[in-house]
């Protein structure tokens, strides 16, 4: 079990490193993906087996898969590929690095420092979990429903556009202006504009 | 009767607070009337007052009438109170009756000017002012009063407020006088730290207990009333904004530059007397001031063009006089001739008035001539005044009062020769340049064209001071015995030096031998006159004499170019810089915090990043 | 969090966020397994459903900004400086 966290948590640093040092989107978000897999792995051997299943089921599975299509909407291609190598530069990583070493640094020194027992190994039931939720947490339950129906109605509000418009941004993004998917498929979403309109 | 005594002041200041308030919206009749009235109600209650005192005088010859507590502070009590005795009595009385018959002028001389109920207002408050000075039983009260006729007479210099050189005039009165005001305060002061009271009464008695004659107390605080009195009254060396102030109505001049306002430092001497005599050095100052001026002021009057000038010289000189007595220790004549003088001056100002507005406003005498037969009221009164100023032997009040002082610089311990020298040359002087100005403006060939002669208004006051000025002389042994009741008499030498039949003939011969020299000079042979300013020396005296020896001149390089100077260096306003600098702060703190928001999302992450390290840092470590 | 901050790109940034939560929410697995108790479990699932809702809005957002500025670069969004 412990040789099961430790390869599961190394893993899951790495692929998180991967995933923001990445310059294409589509790229990183897989090594995100395999990230919150690894993650999953860990909250299992840490014995918590329903939040394993759910981070694998609604993290992995539903958040980062509404990344991937609205990347995919985008429909960004090469290009801004291109452009992300220009905005990453080695300068740019120096600030922020030196600032996440000294948090981490403040993190070790109060995880030292804190005199815990050795880890237990028993395995908290779902059951339990359940019992928590419908007893103290209910509220919080309910508080959380709530969010995700404001979330459900921004996200609808925000994406809605008129249908004649989006057809008309659909049109121009697609096959008048850039080169026909069909025809050209190494090119496709280049975004470089059709010999003929 | 004499517990009417509060409303003799506070009648004119109601009438002033009436008229400034409300005056804009009445017309010209009601505005002259309440401003006539209120002084003449004055004069009414004063006279009923004086007839009493005189009848049945109180106890102790003096009355004193406390109407509140004005300050109470850990046992400092000025009240507002009234104190009446012979001096105040008869100040009280000469100011409410000339005060009313100037207003009556007044409506007349001012009928044509914008600001008439103005005008009156401020008149009301000066006579109310000043009325509080006479009566007031402490010095701050009559402090009170002295700032107030100040604060009146800049009012009323610069009554033309349009033209700017009026302004400048009253600033000058203003702050000169200040100057002078500025000693009184410091000798309350030094009062009020020797001797614990500023209670008039009260104070003289202490300072005559406690403190020696001659030690450096009483000599300082008598010196600085003495500087005070300097400024108001107009003596050397603060006589320079007396001549300027002669930019203000003609009515103005005969109130307060004649009759009253310049009289309150010989009221403040004489009512402090026994300080002053506690302080021997200060008497021989007032003394040698007084001879001083009379003397400079008089050449500077021979020199003048202006009539009203003229006149304004004429006052400083008159008023030195009235310094010369009561250095001498002459109470009792100063106060005479202020009687008398108030009378022919108010009379000769008034006079002045009538001939400016029949010319039109021309002012300067050597444009006038021969007026005799046009404006006759004007030249007879004049006549009379004038003579009365000189000093014509018996018949008129000036004679009388002016023979005293001369007398009394001979007769009196703290006279000298030099000092009754003075005096008699004084007399020359004066009757010299009177004559000159009556002979100037009233004989010859006429050059001026009169537009405009004297109403009724204007008459009757003409006549009642007319009268006076020549009968006012003849209670000179009535109002000596009673002022006698309030001032020492004239501790005089024994043997006498000159008797005082001696005196008067020298003063009357040298009368005559001023009114000889104008003759010869300004009716006989007029270029003679005119040769004399002519050549080089002669006329650097005269344009000296005319300039007031100089002394604008000196003031204005000695204090007005520093400041300036100074002022000019200060233009950037040093003081100012600290708080401008507090402003200019403000404003970086603004650009570097304004800096802070870029509007991109990572700069606040790593703001937020960083707040988070520095709390986490403080909870571990603190 | 370094993510966060080096990279310009929204999406990215976004996807660092759900990288925070997560080990937010790890570290809360952690302490409830420690402690043998439900309650670490229970907060992972409210983080869970928070960053949900954030995600759906967050990507909605990101569609606006696309279409408004032609761009993904989160530096071009400082309309609001100063």
């Amino acid at each position: 079990m412990q040789f099961a966290f430790y390869i599961a948590g190394g893993v899951a640093v790495v692929a998180t490193l991967l995933a923001i040092t990445r310059l294409s989107a589509v790229h990183a978000l897989l090594y995100l993906a395999v990230s919150l897999v690894a993650a999953g792995v860990v909250f299992y051997t840490l014995g918590a087996p329903f939040v394993a299943a759910l981070e694998l089921v609604v993290y992995a599975g539903a958040i980062m898969v509404l990344f991937v299509f609205v990347v995919m909407m985008l429909n960004l291609g090469s290009r801004a590929t291109e452009a992300e190598r220009a905005l990453v530069t080695r300068g740019a990583w120096t600030g922020p690095l030196a600032l996440a070493i000294v948090l981490l640094a403040e993190m070790a020194y109060l995880a030292l420092r804190a005199k815990t027992g050795a880890h237990s190994g028993t395995m908290v039931e779902p059951k339990q979990v359940a019992l928590a939720l419908y007893g103290p947490y209910a509220l919080g339950v309910e508080l959380a429903s709530m969010l995700l129906l404001a979330g459900l109605v921004a996200a609808y509000h925000l994406g809605w556009r008129r249908r004649s418009e989006m057809e008309k941004e659909d049109a121009v993004n697609t096959d008048r202006t850039r080169a026909d998917s069909g025809r050209d498929p190494v090119h496709a979403g280049d975004g470089r504009l059709a010999r003929t309109p | 009767m004499f517990d009417l005594l509060w409303l003799v002041p506070a009648i004119p200041f109601f009438g002033a607070a009436f008229l400034l308030l409300f005056g804009s919206r009445l017309p010209r009749a009601v505005a002259g009337f309440v401003g006539c009235a209120s002084i003449g109600a004055s004069a009414v209650i004063a006279g009923l007052i004086a007839a009493q005192y005189l009848s049945a005088p109180p106890p102790g010859n003096a009355y004193e009438q406390t109407l509140w507590t004005w300050i109470s502070v850990d046992g400092f009590r000025p009240a507002i109170a009234f104190y009446l005795d012979a001096l105040s009595l008869v100040m009280m009385a000469v100011v409410t009756f000339v005060g009313f018959l100037i207003h009556v002028y007044s409506t007349e001389y001012m009928a044509g000017d914008e600001g008439y109920s103005r005008y009156f207002g401020y008149m009301n408050l000066f006579v109310g002012s000043m009325l509080t000075l006479v009566l007031g039983n402490n010095l701050l009260l009559l402090f009170l009063g002295w700032e107030g006729v100040g604060l009146c007479s800049y009012l009323l210099i610069g009554f033309w407020y349009r033209d700017p050189a009026n302004g400048y005039a009253a600033r000058k009165a203003f702050i000169v006088t200040r100057v002078g005001d500025t000693a009184m305060t410091i000798g309350l002061f030094v009062l009020f730290y020797g001797l614990g009271t500023l209670d008039i009464q009260e104070m003289l008695r202490r300072a005559d207990a406690q403190w020696p004659s001659g030690t450096a107390l009483p000599v300082a605080a008598a010196a600085l009333l003495l500087g005070g009195a300097l400024g108001k009254s107009a003596q050397l060396p603060l006589q320079t904004w007396l001549p300027d102030a002669m930019a203000g109505p003609t009515p103005v001049s005969a109130l307060i530059h004649a009759a009253t306002m310049v009289t309150a430092g010989v009221y403040l001497i004489a009512r402090t007397h026994n300080l002053f005599q506690l302080a021997p050095p200060v008497m021989l100052a007032v003394a040698v001031i007084g001879a001083a001026t009379l003397i400079v002021a008089g050449l500077s009057a021979l020199t003048q063009n202006d009539i009203k000038r003229t006149l304004a010289y004429s006052t400083i000189s008159q008023i030195g006089y009235m310094f010369l007595a009561l250095g001498v220790g002459a109470w009792g004549a100063a106060m005479f001739h202020f009687f008398t003088h108030a009378f022919f001056k108010a009379l000769l100002f008034l006079a002045a008035g009538v001939v400016i507005e029949a010319l039109h406003h021309e002012q300067n005498m050597f444009r006038m001539g021969g007026l005799r037969r046009e404006l006759p009221i004007a030249f007879w009164v004049f006549l009379i005044g004038g003579s009365s100023l000189s000093g014509l032997p018996f018949v008129t009040a000036g004679f009388f009062s002016k023979d005293l002082i001369v007398w009394s610089t001979a007769a009196s311990q703290y006279g000298s020769r030099a000092l009754w020298a003075a005096a008699v040359a004084g007399v020359v002087l004066t009757s010299l340049y009177t004559f000159r100005l009556i002979f100037l403006v009233f004989f010859g060939p006429p050059q001026g064209h009169v537009v405009k002669r004297p109403g009724a208004a204007e008459q009757i006051p003409l006549y009642v001071l007319a009268a006076l000025s020549i009968s006012a002389g003849w209670i000179g042994g009535g109002f000596e015995r009673l002022i006698g009741t309030a001032l020492p008499a004239l501790s005089a030498l024994n043997p006498l030096p000159l008797t005082e039949s001696a005196s008067g003939i020298a003063a009357a011969a040298a009368f005559a031998a001023g009114l000889a020299l104008a003759w010869l000079f300004y009716i006989h042979r007029r270029e003679w006159a005119v040769a004399a300013a002519a050549s080089g020396f002669q006329r650097a005296l005269h344009q000296w004499w005319y300039a007031d020896w100089g002394m604008d001149w000196l003031y204005d390089r000695l204090f007005v170019q520093p400041l300036l100077t100074i002022a000019r260096i200060n233009k950037s306003d040093l003081v100012d810089a600290f708080y401008r600098s507090l402003a200019w702060c403000g404003r970086l703190a603004w650009s570097a915090l304004s800096a802070t928001e870029s509007g991109r999302v990572r700069w606040y992450a790593t703001g937020i990043v960083t707040g988070a390290i520095v709390y986490m840092a403080l909870v571990m470590f603190l | 969090m370094v993510g966060l901050l080096v990279r310009r790109n929204v999406v990215f940034q976004l996807m660092s966020i759900e990288i925070m939560l997560n080990a937010a929410g790890l570290a809360f697995i952690v302490a409830g397994a420690r402690w043998s108790q439900a309650d670490g479990q229970v907060m992972f699932l409210f983080i869970l459903a928070m960053a949900a809702a954030e995600v759906s809005v967050g990507l909605a957002l990101v569609l606006l900004l696309y279409r408004t500025l032609h761009s993904l670069d989160s530096d071009r969004a400082s309309s609001m400086k100063g």
